[in-house]
């Protein structure tokens, strides 16, 4: 058999191409994750600030110099109001999302192919300023009006804009879930007399369970994430809420309104970088524990559990 | 009911459509109590589709539409009983064993569960004697907590077994139970099966007709949808009546 002439010569160049891309991906995050790092700990390093203070500490008072540490940088107003949001988010979106991901697969299939499942999809394309927008101009005086409220602003309007913002993206992951659960496995519960719902409540959605966490997970490091359209919708003030009708601040929400206020390498600016720095902790983690979970839900499968 | 005749089903010029393709031509079949009997014929004679007709999983397959009669004890499967209490009194083994992804407790729990039954003495009573009905007791009672998908093929066929068994059945509606392991798990479900008998009423489709000559007391041979011969085992393998099932048995075609 003859070579064909260059044969190797391509081989190689799409070989290192393909390589040289994916290497380039992987170093770019990392640059991302040390850039972080070297900007978020110039809080503690520069200015010698603790981390007992930025993580526990309410009062966040920086100053926007040069010079020195008479500021203070206490973050904790702004983690708990992303925890609240975010939690609260995923309560409200979870059993939507569910219902609709259990509806689109068990229940109504040939509907929820046709039309539930290219809505859901159209829900992820929309921006989030068009979300935050639309919170703004409908859910805020809604809120202030039903619940009668000073304003609108607060917890709970941020925690309903990210719960329609999570919700297709728990739907889509879990309706992944749902479909990959073996029809086998409901022929042998229809065959020893169970009823729909007790196939979907027994049988599938353990299956799936390991794969709707995931989307749960997703939906949440999603919310996280996102700060235009509750940094919109939450009231940006820099206190505790009082209640979830109250508004407050989050990390993201107080980095997307003050970053173009400051000085590259001033305290303020400094304190900024470490909030990302957390968000990007943050985000770590959860795509650990997304890993975790799959994990475990593969070895359940193989039966080495 | 009056348990006066030995008659299980009596199958009354049975007609099957999945939308406008007929599997089933006018099948005529009495079913026997506490025997077995073996479905053969070439694949897509409609013999898994018959077989699904006595506990009303065609039900499941959209555009099927059934004609005719199954009388079980006298009462009509289609027209006087519910789909779901009646899979409670016929149950399955399907082709490719079927565990769920839970505990060998939890799979064979599962039929007792859902009728409602919570209590743990009563489950656990449930759980050992229907694994020792399907003789599997001694190879699993040590690994009860532990996922049923760790079982060999064989183990995990005869575990969906004891978990069929455990709902109690009257009938015990096979698919080609056997086809997917190996000639030694083969041999361990065949004894099982000619052990079952002595409470329940058994319906095998089988490829092997080796594996139907072993087990079965009657036969029906099944092509194009119909049901061409139906008779005691041993005479239909020795002295078939129909020219189509001799060819069949010979190895003409199939």
């Amino acid at each position: 058999m003859q070579l064909q002439k260059g044969m190797f010569r391509k081989e190689y160049f799409w070989k290192w191409l393909i390589s040289v891309c994916g290497i380039i991906m992987i170093v770019i995050t990392i640059v991302i994750g040390a850039f972080l790092i070297y900007k978020g700990s110039y809080t503690f390093t520069g200015f010698g600030h603790s981390i007992g203070e930025f993580l526990f500490s309410a009062k966040f008072s920086p100053n926007d110099s040069y010079s020195g540490s008479n500021g203070s940088v206490g973050a904790a107003v702004f983690i708990v109001g992303s925890v609240l949001t975010c939690g609260l988010a995923l309560l409200i979106s979870t059993p939507f999302s569910l219902a609709a991901a259990i509806f689109m697969t068990e229940i109504s299939p040939k509907f929820g192919n046709k039309f539930f499942q290219p809505a859901v999809e159209i829900f992820v394309g929309i921006p989030s300023i068009v979300y935050g927008w639309t919170g703004l101009t409908v859910l805020v005086p809604a809120v202030r009006d039903v619940f009668n409220l000073p304003y609108g602003n607060s917890v709970f309007t941020a925690a309903l804009v990210l719960a329609l913002m999570i919700f297709p993206s728990i739907t889509s992951v879990a309706t992944d879930a749902i479909r990959g659960v073996p029809s086998s496995y409901r022929d042998a519960a229809y065959g020893m007399g169970s009823t729909r719902w007790q196939i979907i409540k027994n049988v599938v959605l353990p299956a799936a369970s390991s794969g709707i966490m995931t989307g749960i997970i997703l939906g949440l490091a999603r919310a996280f994430g996102e700060a235009l359209a509750v940094a919109m919708v939450i009231g940006k003030t820099r206190v505790f809420p009082k209640n979830i009708f109250s508004s407050t601040s989050t990390l993201t929400s107080v980095i997307a309104s003050n970053m173009g206020n400051t000085f590259d390498g001033t305290e303020y600016n400094s304190a900024l970088w470490s909030m990302a720095l957390l968000l990007f902790i943050i985000s770590l983690l959860f795509i650990f524990l997304i890993h975790f979970i799959s994990a475990k839900g593969e070895k359940k499968a193989n039966g080495k559990d | 009911m009056g348990d006066t005749s030995n008659i299980k089903f009596k199958i009354q010029d049975l007609n099957l459509f999945y939308n406008s393709f007929q599997a089933l031509k006018s099948v005529n079949i009495e079913i026997e109590k506490n025997e077995i009997t073996s479905l053969i014929g070439p694949s897509g004679c409609g013999k898994s589709t018959f077989l699904k007709t006595l506990n009303r999983m065609n039900d499941l397959v959209e555009g099927t539409k059934v004609e005719g009669s199954i009388l079980m004890d006298g009462i009509d499967l289609y027209r006087e009983m519910d789909a779901i209490l009646l899979r409670r009194r016929v149950g399955m083994v399907f082709q490719q064993p079927n565990p769920f992804p839970k505990s060998v407790y939890d799979n064979v729990a599962y039929g007792p569960r859902i009728q409602g039954i919570k209590k743990k003495i009563e489950l656990d009573d449930i759980v050992e004697r229907s694994l020792k009905q399907a003789a599997i007791w001694d190879e699993l009672k040590d690994r009860l907590y532990k996922s049923a998908l760790g079982l060999s093929g064989g183990q995990q066929q005869r575990l969906c077994i004891a978990r069929t068994l455990a709902v109690k059945p009257e009938v015990i509606l096979m698919d080609e139970p056997t086809s997917a392991l190996d000639p030694i798990s083969t041999t361990k479900i065949e004894d099982l099966i000619i052990k079952l008998k002595e409470h329940y009423t058994i319906i095998i489709v089988t490829h092997n007709m080796q594996q139907a000559a072993r087990v079965s007391d009657k036969t029906a041979f099944f092509l194009l949808g119909e049901a061409v011969e139906f008779g005691v085992t041993k005479e239909l393998f020795s002295m078939p009546r129909d020219k189509r099932t001799e060819d069949y048995i010979t190895g003409r075609f199939g």
